[in-house]
């Protein structure tokens, strides 16, 4: 019997398994790889014997480097990563549309937004944690005006329409902030969260979204099943006893989360969740379940290896980190939409 | 296996079902014919849960559709629906092992006993051949047979096949029809929903004429495809031949 259905099972099938584990072990170590460099690069002059040595001792200015901005930068791009990453990849199995990212839920733009209302009335001035909880309410606030639409029925399609609606009306709004920012400084801050940045973060940025993007990609993994069943459409996932609706709420509020508390540490760095998942796709049969955490891993290793390119390119910090994502996503995106136009 | 009691459905403020009351039997193949808008997908909504009666009472086994859990359901009653396809290229034995779905619970990897219903159901549709395919690289004829392939991975005792045979060419027609035929042998109940009334007055064991969202007529094909049911709904006249012991029909001419 096990050797029948042994030889029974195509060999591409277990081919196609192997590959995809290969693919996860590898991205798990470039992400560790991209981690650890990050830890050596940066303006202040240290040789990597310093930082290394300053990451385990606790006196000069080596350890403090080491410590308080080298470690929460590299920490920060692999936890905004996966964040990004993961979002995308749940977004496109519940969408069912390889075009769907965070931005397009405006749940990216609504935490933009959030973080900077909580700028522009100096709220974040009175205390820090105010800044990101701002941020996180707004990407919750789109999401419960999403979550609301599936509950009333409207279908994938108006949900996309309506991601798409919540994004230009909160970035619309964000300029309207920005308009009446009272100082110039005030208004480089913004740009630097409207553009998404990884520069200057502490160990308290951090702690606070390290746990929360870690909640918000659990609450994805939760939904991977319901996803592979929507590849055949709701109706036939509801009869595969699946509850929809509640797959729908599951990857709304994993998103909210992740990407709100990714965006409240690191700003609306776009893009990341749109390629990541779409070149991953294929070393995972294409399998929306499968995807979402080597989907993290990738979205880790791609924003901490961007983190890297932007210091190599520019040490004075003049490129953002948002800049480059979008400059290799947007064409990306375009060349996306063209390919898929051609098929039938 | 199913009863429809006086069903009445709706969305939003149009009404799409009104008093209709039909059974799909065991071991039977039953045809729901109508014309564009009579309510034939509505009907297998509302038996999957999709859409809830406004009045009436669908029953499963004897046992309201509210009172089954959602997993025992799942279990029960299959679905093809119209136009069915794969969102993402999954290849075709995975997309057919999502019919083991109601089986398995979240944590639980697929079965030795999942795997024969899923190399069994993949060898009724005579698609064990393309199992390692990507679904995006097969024609629609075999599209057709892997997602029919995962609807019978299920081993549900109820199949609801809406408009299986469109877009087919006539020699993958037949060959799907003989498929659920072989079903039915089985003991399944299938129901499927026709626009070919050749195929319909050729396979089905009984036929429900839906017209409006009310029963025109039903029973054996040759009563419920009558000239005069024929004529009120689909406004049409047919041509009837009777061949190797199997009567059928080609609508012919309009009124």
């Amino acid at each position: 019997m096990e050797a029948a259905l042994q030889t029974s099972v195509p060999q591409s099938f277990a081919e196609a398994r192997n590959t995809g584990a290969v693919m996860t072990a590898a991205l798990a170590v470039l992400a560790l790889a991209f981690g650890c460099a990050s830890l050596f690069i940066g303006p202040a002059p240290y040789s990597a014997h310093d930082i290394l040595f300053g990451l385990f001792t606790q006196h000069g200015a080596a350890s403090i480097i080491a410590q308080q901005i080298r470690l929460p930068r590299a920490a920060l791009a692999l936890v905004v990563g996966a964040a990004l990453g993961a979002s995308g990849a749940a977004l496109q199995g519940l969408f069912r549309n390889p075009l769907a990212e965070p931005g397009i839920t405006g749940v990216t733009s609504s935490a933009g937004l959030g973080a900077v209302i909580a700028l522009y009335f100096g709220l974040a001035a009175i205390h820090p944690a105010l800044l990101p909880t701002f941020a996180i309410a707004g990407a919750l606030a789109s999401a419960a005006i999403l979550y609301g639409l599936s509950r009333s029925g409207a279908g994938v399609m108006a949900l996309v329409l309506a991601g798409v609606a919540i994004a230009s009306l909160a970035t619309a709004i964000t300029a309207l902030v920005l308009s009446f920012a009272p100082n110039p400084y005030a208004m480089t801050e913004m740009v630097l969260w409207m553009m998404g940045s990884l520069k200057d973060r502490t160990l308290n940025d951090l702690v606070f979204a390290a746990p929360l993007v870690a909640i918000g990609i659990a609450i994805l993994a939760t939904s991977a099943r319901g996803l592979d069943a929507l590849t055949l459409g709701e109706d036939v996932a509801h009869s595969l006893g699946i509850n929809v609706s509640s797959i729908r709420m599951r990857v709304v509020f994993g998103v909210a989360l992740a990407t709100g508390a990714a965006t409240a540490a690191a700003g609306a760095v776009s893009f990341v969740g749109l390629v990541v998942p779409h070149l991953l796709r294929p070393f995972y049969g294409y399998e929306p379940a499968r995807l979402i955490l080597p989907s993290a891993l990738g979205g880790a290793v791609l924003v901490s290896a961007a983190d890297i390119a932007i210091r190599l390119i520019a040490p004075d910090g003049q490129l953002l980190l948002g800049v480059l994502t979008a400059m290799i996503g947007a064409p990306f995106f375009i060349w996306l939409i063209l390919r898929l136009r051609r098929e039938p | 296996m199913i009863a429809f009691e006086n069903i009445a459905a709706r969305y939003g403020q149009r009404t799409v079902l009104n008093g209709v009351s039909a059974q799909f039997r065991k071991g039977a193949v039953t045809g729901i014919v109508g014309p564009n808008g009579a309510g034939k997908t509505t009907l297998f909504r509302t038996a999957l849960g999709l859409l809830p009666a406004t009045t009436g009472t669908v029953r499963v086994n004897g046992k309201p559709l509210h009172d089954w859990p959602r997993d025992t359901l799942a279990r029960t009653i299959a679905y093809l629906p119209q136009g069915s396809d794969a969102h993402w290229p999954l290849l075709a034995r995975r997309l057919v092992s999502l019919g083991r779905m109601p089986h398995l619970t979240a944590l639980r990897p697929l079965t030795l006993a999942d795997e024969a219903a899923i190399n069994d159901a993949l060898a009724r549709c005579d698609a064990l051949s393309l199992a390692s395919r990507r679904m995006d690289e097969l024609s629609a004829g075999e599209r057709a047979r892997v997602l029919l392939a995962r609807a019978l991975a299920t081993n549900a005792p109820v199949l609801l096949a809406d408009e299986p045979a469109a877009h087919l060419d006539p020699a993958h027609q037949l060959q799907l029809m003989d498929l659920l035929r072989e079903e039915a042998t089985r003991g399944t109940a299938v129901a499927v929903t026709l626009h070919d009334l050749s195929l319909a007055a050729r396979y089905c064991d009984e036929i429900m004429v839906l017209d409006q969202g009310r029963v025109a007529a039903k029973g054996a094909p040759d009563i419920a495809l009558s000239d005069d049911t024929l004529a009120r709904v689909f406004n049409v006249a047919a041509v009837r031949a009777d061949n190797e012991g199997r009567k059928t029909l080609v609508g012919w001419r309009r009124f």
